[in-house]
């Protein structure tokens, strides 16, 4: 028995409604407005960032040395090379002998990962493969895309183990069809006439794909408990459940107007929110769309009624903030090129041996625990820090990003540059010992108060344009509703 | 036990040059300009220099490193020279320098310069060199300014002590209120201007909770101090200047890795005001000592200076500030020449800059704002953030 052993999701705090993003650049192009609002990612995030928010919430606890392998899919990598999904298994800190792949340039990227960790698990060459799918897209100002495209994550483990969905069957399709594209050079997306996208692609292919597979496996929509595929048109959507027989009922909201189209992340993330109200027995099926679909059927299993309950979709729905300006949201996606003033534009350099070396303690957050008097302590020390202790080289590892702690002092500061004045950053004394301090963020200064409880974020600290780097940290926040 | 330096080193020059924004000079005019001074002070000639010590802080935005930019700008001939740096302690780095280089024996005289030039960085505020703190430890460091490392003291403080942060600040504000009253009857501070409790309360926040009136100034200038054998001093002068201690303590990392520290007062203050106390044998700072200048980069630095001298109780230095026990005609003026606060703060000069108060006060040459007949001159001069710093403590006196 082979399949999905535990899910997560991600979608970032932030949200900005269609309405203000219209009413910044709807003269352009009157009749673009569209309904509800989307996900938007902080000035901090990408996919690379919203993936380790992912997988942290599928692996809810779980023991990371027995992940084998880690399948990223996305279409905004922030490497092109570089191995994006490296990055984030490091942020993981799992084992370092595990599988790494980036699945990507195509909307149907997460369902491949999916598929071929389903495949990798099913042959017994590895036991447990993390799927992440997470993305970041840009829509051009003033354009339907930018008005559609949200962001978000989510992450699927799969196992042969206390499966709580198993897979039952794949069919896939793969046309060249380009209704939205961009190429190696290109910042945004460009794409075709929106009619002929709804009516001969995304109309087409997910039927095409669902009915194969049923018509591969027998069954009938009598059968199906859930379908589970993206939205780029609400009209069209339903029709497309409707052409295959399945009721209102049948058919998992799309959350198109509450997070807009994540990409590769977005029927993963749909799936999640099926997954959330499944029952024992239920048979789902999730579908994706882009340069044709795959479909993948599930049977839920007696395992989901043991699945804690995580952020996963619900929890990541409710909790949301505005951003009332849509000045705010184009300078978080670095579109709007603003002044960083002379203190925003020093970046030393970032030393790439550096960043090996001490890749645990960087990406992972790791530090040490001192073997003779217990105490945990941030960065890795070789003396311990302890003033009554003091040994030497008597360290464990020890892992702080899954450690809450507590805010002790912080303060928001105006001189120093961000992105999102003011940068704000405090001391965490972690509950179980150690302490550092850290950048906070996803968070107001007057939301602040000495001793609250907070926890960590894999965020991108910042990124050295001059030599094309990103650099990862993991910032304090407030704990998320 | 170490006998210490006490009485065995005398200063006999000192120059400082004007603090501010001055665009005009280059650091190498600053340095002669300060050395110019000490040495028509001391009344000396160069050539009786034996040993120099430059301090230095950011190099890169000024003379480059080593002590070779002084000894070339002043024309030392060919005598030791040697550059120090401890981040806002460097001036009392070099002065210590040259101090135990002459309790050692190995000199009669040595000169101190400390110098700094802020104003060629190109943006307000001190250089963002984010790799200060390492080329490691810059990865894992928040995005911070020196206000905002001081200021989480703040938010700190007022939390241990339960102060509102208005109440808090409005203490605060009375610390600057007195540096500015003081700074300008001063005609070498870069800030002289007499400001009000509101102007402090309405200025615009820096680094939440602190505004721009309890931050000192960023400026450029340099510092110089000449220093002999206490047992010859008198043949230069009749009224040397007596290094009681020099002490200095560095952080050890407990503050920043462990819980308990309380961010509410710098550790390494306390072991080095012992330290200096033990060796001027001082009992009772808070009746023995005349007067001091602190590092008051930021108000709540000052504030919890007091507390960490161990002149205030812990906790209660507010009563002492409301009370004006640190204003110039209090018991124990604090920043007589203004401070950090309004003479300025080019890092590498300012521990010389304290010195050159406190020499001139012992001396009774500071004008209108001399302190009556002091008789121990404290100078408190810190490096580095409240959880990693080095503490630099001198006293002196006649």
């Amino acid at each position: 028995m082979v399949g999905i052993t535990s899910y997560g999701a991600y979608i970032p705090l932030y949200r900005i409604a269609r309405m203000t993003i219209y009413q910044a650049l709807g003269w352009l192009n009157p009749a673009s407005l569209l309904p509800g609002e989307k996900a938007v990612a902080n000035y901090d995030e990408d996919s690379i960032s919203m993936a380790v928010a992912a997988a942290v919430d599928c692996l809810d606890g779980g023991d990371r040395g027995k992940v084998e392998g880690l399948f990223f899919a996305t279409t905004t990598a922030p490497y092109k090379e570089r191995q994006n999904a490296g990055i984030i298994a490091t942020a993981l800190d799992l084992n370092s002998e595990v599988r790494t792949s980036d699945f990507t340039t195509s909307l149907k990227s997460g369902t491949g990962a999916l598929i071929s960790a389903y495949d990798a698990v099913s042959s017994g060459s590895a036991k447990s493969v993390m799927v992440c799918a997470a993305d970041c897209r840009l829509g051009k100002p003033g354009g339907y895309q930018e008005e559609i495209y949200g962001d978000g994550a989510a992450a699927v483990l799969l196992g042969n183990k206390d499966v709580i969905a198993t897979v039952e069957g794949t069919f896939s399709l793969s046309y060249d069809f380009v209704d939205v594209w961009r190429a190696a050079e290109d910042k945004y997306n460009r794409s075709w006439e929106d009619r002929w996208i709804r009516d001969e692609g995304y109309g087409k292919f997910i039927g095409e794909a669902i009915s194969g597979l049923m018509k591969k496996y027998a069954l009938s929509s009598k059968d199906i408990a859930k379908i589970v595929y993206p939205c780029i048109y609400t009209g069209a959507h339903a029709s497309i459940g409707k052409k295959l027989g399945f009721g209102p009922g049948q058919i998992q909201n799309h959350m198109f107007t509450e997070i807009g189209h994540t990409g590769t992340a977005y029927p993963l993330m749909i799936l999640v929110a099926a997954l959330e109200d499944a029952k024992p027995g239920d048979k789902i099926i999730v579908a994706s769309y882009g340069n044709g679909s795959d479909a993948v059927l599930l049977q839920v299993t007696k395992e989901i009624e043991k699945v804690k309950e995580r952020r996963g979709i619900r929890k990541h729905l409710a909790s949301k903030k505005d951003i009332d300006l849509y000045e705010k949201y184009v300078t978080f996606r670095e579109v709007l090129n603003i002044d960083t003033g002379g203190r925003g534009d020093e970046v030393g350099t970032t030393q790439m041996t550096i960043l090996w070396r001490e890749r645990r303690m960087l990406l992972g957050l790791s530090g040490v625990k001192c073997k003779r008097c217990g105490m945990p302590q941030y960065p890795p020390q070789e003396v311990c820090a302890n003033p009554k202790c003091g040994a030497i080289n008597e360290m464990d590892d020890y892992r702080f990003s899954d450690k809450r702690g507590q805010l002790f002092t912080y303060t928001g500061d105006i001189l120093a540059f961000s992105p999102s004045p003011p940068a704000i950053y405090g001391t965490v004394n972690f509950d179980g010992g150690g302490r550092w301090l850290f950048d906070l963020t996803d968070c107001e200064l007057d939301s602040l108060q000495v001793g609250m409880p907070v926890e960590m974020s894999f965020r991108r600290k910042f990124h050295d344009v001059q030599r094309g780097v990103h650099v990862y940290f993991w910032k304090a926040t407030p704990i998320r509703a | 036990m170490a006998e210490g330096i006490k009485d065995k080193v005398a200063i006999i020059g000192m120059g400082c040059t004007r603090f501010g924004e001055r665009w005009d000079a280059s650091p190498g005019k600053l340095m002669v300009e300060a050395f110019t001074e000490a040495l028509q002070d001391a009344g000396i000639e160069k050539k009786d220099i034996d040993a120099a010590w430059l301090g230095t802080c950011y190099e890169e935005t000024s003379v480059g490193k080593s002590a070779i930019p002084l000894a070339v700008t002043l024309k030392l001939p060919f005598i030791p020279a040697t550059r120090v740096e401890n981040f806002c302690a460097t001036g009392s780095e070099a002065l210590r320098g040259a101090c135990y280089g002459v309790a050692s024996g190995a000199y009669d005289i040595a000169l101190a310069v400390g110098v700094e030039k802020l104003k060629d960085t190109g943006y307000a505020g001190l250089p963002q060199s984010d790799t200060q703190v390492g080329t490691t430890l810059r990865f894992a460091f928040p995005n911070y300014t020196p206000p905002g490392m001081f200021a989480m003291m703040g938010t700190r403080y007022f939390a241990h002590y339960g102060l509102s942060p208005q109440d808090g600040k409005r203490v605060l504000a009375h610390i600057s209120v007195k540096s500015h009253h003081n700074g300008a009857m001063n005609p070498k501070a870069h800030l002289r201007r007499e400001i009000t409790i509101e102007d402090v309360l309405n200025a615009p926040i820096i680094a939440w909770p602190l505004g721009l009136f309890d931050c000192c100034g960023v400026s450029d200038g340099a510092a110089a101090a000449i220093v002999c054998r206490a047992d010859m001093a008198k043949k230069y002068r009749p009224d040397p200047i007596y290094v009681k201690s020099l002490q200095i303590a560095a952080s050890s990392g407990e503050e920043m890795m462990c819980t308990d520290w309380d961010f509410s007062h710098v550790e390494s203050t306390v072991h080095a005001a012992r330290r200096a106390y033990k060796e001027a044998g001082i009992k009772t700072p808070r009746k023995e000592i005349s007067m001091m200048e602190v590092h008051d980069c930021f108000s709540i630095t000052e504030l919890t200076i007091y507390e960490d001298l161990g002149i205030s109780p812990r906790g209660r230095a507010r009563e002492d500030v409301e009370a004006g026990f640190y204003d110039l005609n209090g018991t124990i003026p604090c920043q007589p020449d203004g401070g950090l606060k309004c003479f300025g703060h080019p890092i590498g000069a300012s521990g010389l800059r304290m010195m050159y108060e406190m020499y001139k006060q012992l001396q009774g040459k500071a004008g209108p704002r001399q302190i009556k007949n002091p008789k121990f001159g404290l100078t408190h001069n810190m490096g580095g953030i409240p959880p990693l710093n080095v503490v630099s403590i001198c006293i002196v006196g006649l």
